[in-house]
């Protein structure tokens, strides 16, 4: 078989049926990844413009595009979409998908019916989204729904609410197809001593979507019943108590920023040793730091409630829960850079990607733990401080790992490579944008400007600018980077099967890989995902 | 085409995955109850004396006896006596069925003494009693949904059953379906001491 030219289209000619069907009712794990990427994707520039236009608003003192009601929508808004439609289900839904029935050996996931219909779920999601958006108000709370505003502001908050309840079906879905598919469905050979990273940490991600997300579930049905009924259940003059509603939706949220970050830290553990042409360093301490990850963020909720008026007994115990979690993330960090050392360093677009993401993520959880301890807390909360923390490990962190993947395994999945040169380019306007952007942010959190306003003190106007010319960087870099992709995906020049020099599974195969991805005979796992002693990589 | 792949034990233990989310969801509502009976345990004692026990001790019985032929409905496709399993399968959609009357009926008398949610007679008789009354119908609510739901997945699969698609040789669609219908019938057990009996 000839791989010099796309002759071989993979698994988008083949299938049972042809045209739109045979993507709306495919059960092929390929075609839900892509398919899931294209929506996320799409998502994601929504967000971004979204965020355009609160840094715009943010540029000078006073009111500069919008009013505050459009103000309030436009951060809810962006909220919602970036983190229920964009991150939540980047990486475990778009990549996980692609990738790990491949790396684990699989001809696909365990229920590949009930996978399609958590496409269907997150879809439905997104559209109930945006009918709250564009019909009767769209919804001002802020992402986190916090009552009492959530149950008497007059906008469309149930519909969005019963949205974000689709899109966390939709992840429980994911979760619980994905665990099954790890213990059933590995090849013969394929030990849990030889799973590939990004397959452990989405195994510890399905996890706590299982454990966490029908907390997230009750807890915004009860919101929609609160606003029908009127019951009263988290309003104090009835006895009711809405200290109960931030700790049940803290249950599920504060969990889910590790299903949102871990799986990016599984794909930076594969890009790694790939372009340090050397074993991860430490496998079993990454591995299971990734489960410790997932059982030590279950217990720390209710560090986002230090000002709530809890009692000073819960903040001193989540204080010191909190600081356990910066234990295993920073044997990650280390464990990463260890690798690194002494390596054959090759900087290609992923790697890149990689080492931004070490180091923003270094600055995001340093940060966090500013956030964590109580007595710093107390001046930094509800600050751009937070803001800017949470957008260093959410976009800087996931985000640049989202992209790193991207320009990973995209050449894999559509057998034709980008330019690197553009590339480079468009990751450097990213990097320096990201950093100006959030950077500034933070500092003016830290000088005392509040999140959540449309207007501010003149005091704050500099590093204000300073952050939204930062966001104009970051756009130009965002829409580099997606042009790049897209022409190469288009027009890039065909790949052979290798072209990273990769040890893991999805490399051994073709690009993009056929239907049933090793073809008759499953393939047989006789060394680890990072062996990489006669793995070269093939010219492109 | 696809290669026939089938696990059944990975569909019994995905199954049990989703179960364990079930648990959840509901535990969202037990920690309610838990934290509210701590702040009002004598509102919760009297809210609770104004519940109709019958109602409640005859529905958990027609939910024991269901999950009861639920069970022996997987005894009979096992040795393949389709005609006992659609029966049993038939009495178990029955008996959710006359759950629910039963529950429209109790419901209904409470509500025509002025009990329910966001009700201005509700609220006036104090703030503990309020809040057991929201719990009750929003718990008891949501899992009489899901009876609903589970009394329709067997039904479905009854249909399957009868056109050959379920048999002794693969009936883990059936067995999936049973252990739904054993967690509404689990979520009731600790429903009904909780807001009829212990207090």
């Amino acid at each position: 078989m000839s791989d010099s030219t796309l002759a071989n289209s993979g698994f988008y000619s083949e299938g049972p049926r042809s045209g739109i069907l045979g993507w709306l009712l495919s059960t092929d794990h390929k075609r839900i990844g892509i398919m899931y990427l294209s929506c996320i994707v799409a998502m994601f520039l929504v967000a971004v413009g979204l965020g355009l236009a609160i840094r715009l608003e943010l540029i000078a003192p006073g009111q500069d595009i919008m009013g505050p009601q459009t103000y309030n929508a436009t951060f809810t808004v962006h909220g919602i979409i970036m983190i229920f439609l964009f991150v939540i289900p980047s990486i475990p839904a778009a990549f996980g998908n692609l990738v790990l029935p491949i790396q684990i050996g699989a001809r696909d996931v365990s229920f590949p019916k009930v996978n399609l219909l958590s496409w269907y779920c997150y879809i439905i999601g997104g559209l109930l989204a945006a009918i709250a958006v564009f019909s009767g108000g769209a919804p001002d709370t802020g992402w986190t729904f916090y009552v009492p505003f959530s149950t008497q502001t007059s906008t469309n908050v149930s519909l969005a609410a019963f949205g974000a309840f689709m899109l966390g079906m939709s992840s429980i879905l994911t979760g619980i197809n994905f665990v099954t598919t790890i213990h059933r469905l590995r090849a013969e050979g394929m030990t849990w001593g030889r799973l590939p990273l990004l397959v452990w940490t989405l195994y510890a991600t399905a996890w706590i979507q299982i454990l966490a997300t029908p907390m997230l579930g009750i807890t915004l049905l009860l919101v929609i019943l609160e606003r029908f009924f009127g019951a009263g259940l988290f309003d104090a003059a009835r006895g009711g108590d809405p200290i109960l509603y931030q700790h049940l939706f803290w249950i599920y949220s504060h969990p889910a920023v590790y299903i949102m970050i871990l799986p990016g830290m599984g794909v930076i553990s594969e890009i790694i040793p790939v372009f340090s042409r050397k074993p991860l360093f430490g496998y079993w301490a990454m591995a299971l730091s990734s489960l410790a990850i997932a059982f030590a963020g279950s217990l720390v909720w209710a560090h986002h409630m230090y000002a709530s008026g809890m009692s000073d007994f819960a903040i001193l115990v989540f204080s010191l829960l909190t600081f356990i979690v910066a234990i295993p993330s920073a044997i990650k960090i280390f464990n990463w850079v260890s690798t690194l050392y002494k390596g054959s360093i090759e900087l290609a677009p992923p790697m890149l990607y990689a080492l931004a993401f070490i180091f923003n993520f270094a600055i995001g959880g340093l940060g966090g733990l500013a956030l964590g301890a109580a007595a710093s807390d107390i001046h930094l909360h509800d600050t751009t401080f937070v803001v800017g923390h949470f957008h260093y490990t959410m976009f800087g962190g996931t985000g640049f790992a989202f992209f790193a993947a991207l320009h990973y395994w995209l050449p894999k999945f559509t057998g034709r490579m980008y330019n690197h040169k553009i590339a480079f380019i468009a990751w450097g306007l990213l990097f320096v944008g990201f950093n100006v952007t959030y950077m500034a942010m933070q500092a003016v959190g830290i000088q005392g400007m509040p999140r959540r306003y449309y207007d501010y003190l003149p005091e704050f106007h500099t590093l204000n600018l300073v952050a939204t010319v930062g966001s104009w960087v970051l756009a130009l870099g965002l829409a580099l980077m997606f042009i790049n992709l897209w022409r190469g995906i288009r027009s890039g020049r065909p790949i052979k099967k290798n072209p990273w020099g990769g040890a893991t599974l999805e490399w051994q195969i073709p690009s993009p890989p056929p239907m049933e991805n090793f073809g008759e005979e499953d393939p047989v796992v006789t060394s680890g995902p990072y062996e990489f002693k006669g793995v070269t990589a093939d010219e492109y | 085409m696809s290669i026939e792949h089938r696990d059944d034990t990975g569909a019994r233990f995905g199954m049990w995955l989703f179960l364990y989310t079930e648990v959840i969801l509901f535990s969202g509502l037990f920690i309610l109850y838990a934290v509210s009976l701590a702040k009002y345990p004598h509102q919760f004692a009297e809210a609770s004396h104004k519940l109709n026990i019958y109602f409640g001790s005859i529905n958990t019985l027609v939910l024991l006896t269901s999950s009861l032929t639920i069970a022996l409905a997987i005894t009979a496709i096992q040795r393949n006596q389709i005609k006992p399993t659609l029966i049993l399968c038939g009495v178990t959609v029955g008996l959710g069925a006359l759950f629910m009357v039963n529950k429209y009926f109790e419901w209904s008398m409470e509500i025509s003494h002025g009990i329910y949610p966001g009700s201005e007679h509700l609220a006036e008789m104090g703030n503990g009693i309020t809040t057991f009354f929201n719990l009750y119908y929003f718990t008891a609510g949501l899992h009489g949904l899901h009876v609903v739901l589970g009394g329709s997945l067997i039904a479905v699969v009854a249909v399957l059953v009868a056109k050959g698609k379920v048999t002794a040789e693969r009936y883990t669609l059936l067995e999936n379906s049973a252990l739904y219908w054993h967690l509404v019938d689990l979520v009731w057990i600790f429903l009904f001491p909780l807001y009829y009996l212990i207090l």
